[in-house]
């Protein structure tokens, strides 16, 4: 670990006792952070077990008629490997909206990075790249979130939701296919970014493991935006419709947030939104586990807590919606 | 269960949304390996029924079975149990045919080996075998709408539910598709399907049951719905569209139901079960009154008929009963326009 931590040691810009402290906190945090990224898996098979629960009676045979599909969890595992494969399929084979979605980041990056890039400074970053990119990467996982909103509306009029709810598919196992999808395709997205800034001077300033935790952390916040943004499909119903809600939900979250730049500038009531809502604290915890610029154990703790809750409280009402859409 | 027991049983569903009452009341029963066909007008409820049947829909009350299977509380039974085919073509279009049902059978809990067996003969079944690995977007409506029943198919269902399935088709592909749903129906598969297509109910369907407002306002054969009307049809066709109002008024009360006013067809139809008569007094009544007309004539009635009549009477009061003459002859013609009637 010491090894990958002087690896990653750049400029003679930060002093040497600066680092050595920053070092002691990112050992602390790396054992922090595994287990909360254990704490997280362990809310995440609880999650699956509940839904799976509760959304498959036990079945009883009638003897005169052909074979009930037995449920349970072997049923929610198998049905939601076979609809995700579905799912990436399709995507895979209209690679135009996988492009277009990926666009948009790309842009942000060269506009940040070389239009208004120049005239940002924020306090502790000798470089705005390495400042933009977390910020980035967050906005990423929400955008990509925000597609479940759109396959979620889609399938709905396309009555493919209807086909599917008739089966003796697991319920839960439909929706779930839905957001590992996205995730999958999110996953893409944020290491497509990841590389385009590293081509534009981005640098990681910190070990390995503290780098992955901090990706982790952005992907899981994206997971738990899916299904909210599947709820949101669920209720608008319509592509157009949820495309926009979705671009109005993001919009204020990506923006009134520390992406682009400090929080400290902005209008004190502007600021107290950013620095309570969850991008925030997201992307405060990849920045420290990315750059160790400071304790990333607070935002953190903080980014953990709202993707957990936006996962348990998006999730239970997508799939109550889901019973009758 | 026994085999003599309906296979679907309805009774007393009622389902609400908001304040909209879309089932107000429904008791149904369909036989094993017999087809119901569900008439009614768009909004009706139809589509309604078949969703609670298909477990998409939760009932506010009343309850639905399904081979003994309540459809809330064993939603998981009846869904191995049914096929079911929507109003739109839920297939991926991005998808081949192929990989369409291969998918439906992995859900079904086949294995890989087996939902493809089950994918390759439903394809046969449905002759899109050439067609198979192809990319649905390639497909005409018609291969569509076919892979999407033989997605319903996959599952081996032993009730096919279908809400509308020839809406947008061409006529031979409809005709196509009849055959097909007669050819499951001797293979023993019990069939519901609604229709707004009279011709279609009359052909397939053993059984009709007419929705209107959410409730059934009849059921019976095909046969016996156009007896309910009261025997036969006396139809006059108007030479001026304006006369038309007129002629509903005039006919009321002279056949054994209210007479129904086809303004496209300047034509006014009344149910009648004493042709002969009903048809005398008519004539008389139009020539008392001068209405030039270019037809006139009794015919059997068509399930079109049953349909506006029984409609109709749910709108208004309930028809009115009795024949006032009576003559020998049948049929009065006073141009040589062919009629749709056919004289007993």
């Amino acid at each position: 670990m010491s090894t990958a931590f002087t690896a990653s040691v750049t400029g003679p810009a930060i002093p040497r006792w600066w680092d050595e402290l920053a070092y002691h906190f990112m050992h602390l945090d790396t054992v922090v952070s595994l287990a909360l990224i254990v704490a997280s898996g362990v809310i995440l098979a609880w999650l699956i077990l509940a839904v799976s629960r509760t959304l498959c009676g036990r079945s009883d045979n009638i003897v005169t008629l052909p074979p009930v599909r037995a449920q349970g969890l072997r049923a929610f595992v198998s049905d939601t490997l076979v609809l995700t494969r579905r799912n990436l399929l399709l995507s895979r084979r209209t690679p135009q909206l996988v492009v277009a979605a990926a666009i948009m980041p790309v842009m942000f990056v060269l506009l940040f990075r070389y239009v208004f890039g120049g005239s940002i400074h924020v306090a502790g970053y000798a470089s705005y790249v390495d400042y933009l990119i977390p910020g980035i990467i967050v906005q990423t996982a929400l955008f990509g979130g925000s597609s479940s909103a759109v396959s979620v509306a889609e399938d709905l009029t396309k009555g493919v939701t209807d086909r599917l709810r008739s089966l003796p598919t697991h319920r839960g196992a439909i929706l779930t296919a839905r957001t590992l999808a996205d995730l999958v395709r999110l996953t893409y997205t944020v290491a497509l970014m990841i590389l385009i800034g590293l081509l534009v001077g981005f640098r990681f300033h910190n070990d390995l493991p503290s780098i992955l935790a901090g990706i982790g952390i952005a992907l899981f916040f994206g997971y738990a935006c899916s299904w909210l943004f599947a709820l949101l499909g669920l209720v608008v119903r319509n592509v157009e419709a949820a495309t926009l809600a979705a671009f109005v939900v993001t919009f204020p979250l990506v923006f009134a947030a520390s992406t682009f730049t400090s929080t400290d500038t902005m209008p004190d009531w502007l600021r107290t939104f950013a620095d309570a809502q969850p991008v925030t604290s997201v992307i405060d915890a990849l920045r420290a586990l990315t750059e160790g610029t400071g304790s990333a154990e607070q935002p953190m703790l903080h980014a953990l807590a709202w993707s957990a809750g936006i996962l348990v409280v998006a999730a239970t009402l997508a799939l109550r919606r889901f019973r009758e859409v | 269960m026994t085999a003599s027991d309906p296979i679907i049983m309805v009774e007393g569903v009622e389902k609400s949304f908001g304040s909209t009452r879309a089932l107000a009341g429904v008791d149904l029963a369909v036989e094993r390996g017999t087809v119901l066909g569900l008439l009614g007008r768009n909004g009706a409820g139809k589509t309604t029924l078949v969703r609670i049947l298909a477990t998409l829909l939760v009932p506010d009350s009343g309850r639905v079975r399904v081979a003994g299977a309540d459809v809330v509380r064993k939603a998981q039974v009846v869904r191995s149990l049914i096929g079911f085919a929507g109003q739109s073509s839920a297939v991926d279009e991005t998808l081949t045919g192929r990989e369409n049902l291969q998918l439906v059978g992995r859900l079904y809990g086949l294995r890989r080996s087996q939902a493809r067996a089950r994918a390759d003969e439903t394809l046969e079944r449905l002759s899109l075998t050439e067609a198979a690995d192809r990319l649905v977007r390639t497909y005409s409506g018609g291969m569509r709408r076919r892979l999407d029943l033989g997605a319903s198919l996959v599952g081996h269902p032993i009730v096919l539910l279908m809400d509308e399935p020839t809406t947008g088709l061409d006529p031979r592909t409809r005709v196509e598709l009849w055959t097909f749903i007669e050819e499951l129906v001797r293979q023993g598969t019990t069939v519901l399907l609604t229709t707004q297509y009279l011709e279609e109910a009359d052909r397939l369907a053993d059984r009709i049951a007419v929705i209107e407002r959410g409730r059934v306002i009849a059921a019976g054969t095909p046969d016996e719905l156009k007896q309910h009307i009261g025997g036969d049809v006396l139809e006059v066709r108007a030479t001026s569209s304006g006369d038309v109002e007129r002629l509903v008024g005039l006919l009321d009360g002279l056949g054994s139901g209210a007479p129904v006013a086809d303004l496209r067809g300047q034509r006014v139809t009344l149910p009648t079960s004493e042709r002969v008569q009903t048809l005398l007094a008519v004539a008389r009544r139009i020539e008392e009154c001068g209405i030039a007309v270019d037809d006139l004539g009794v015919r059997r009635p068509s399930l079109d008929d049953v349909f506006l009549n029984l409609t109709r009477q749910v709108a208004t009061e309930p028809p009115a009963v009795g024949p006032l003459a009576s003559s020998s002859e049948e049929r009065l013609t006073r141009t040589h326009t062919p009629s749709q009637g056919v004289a007993r």
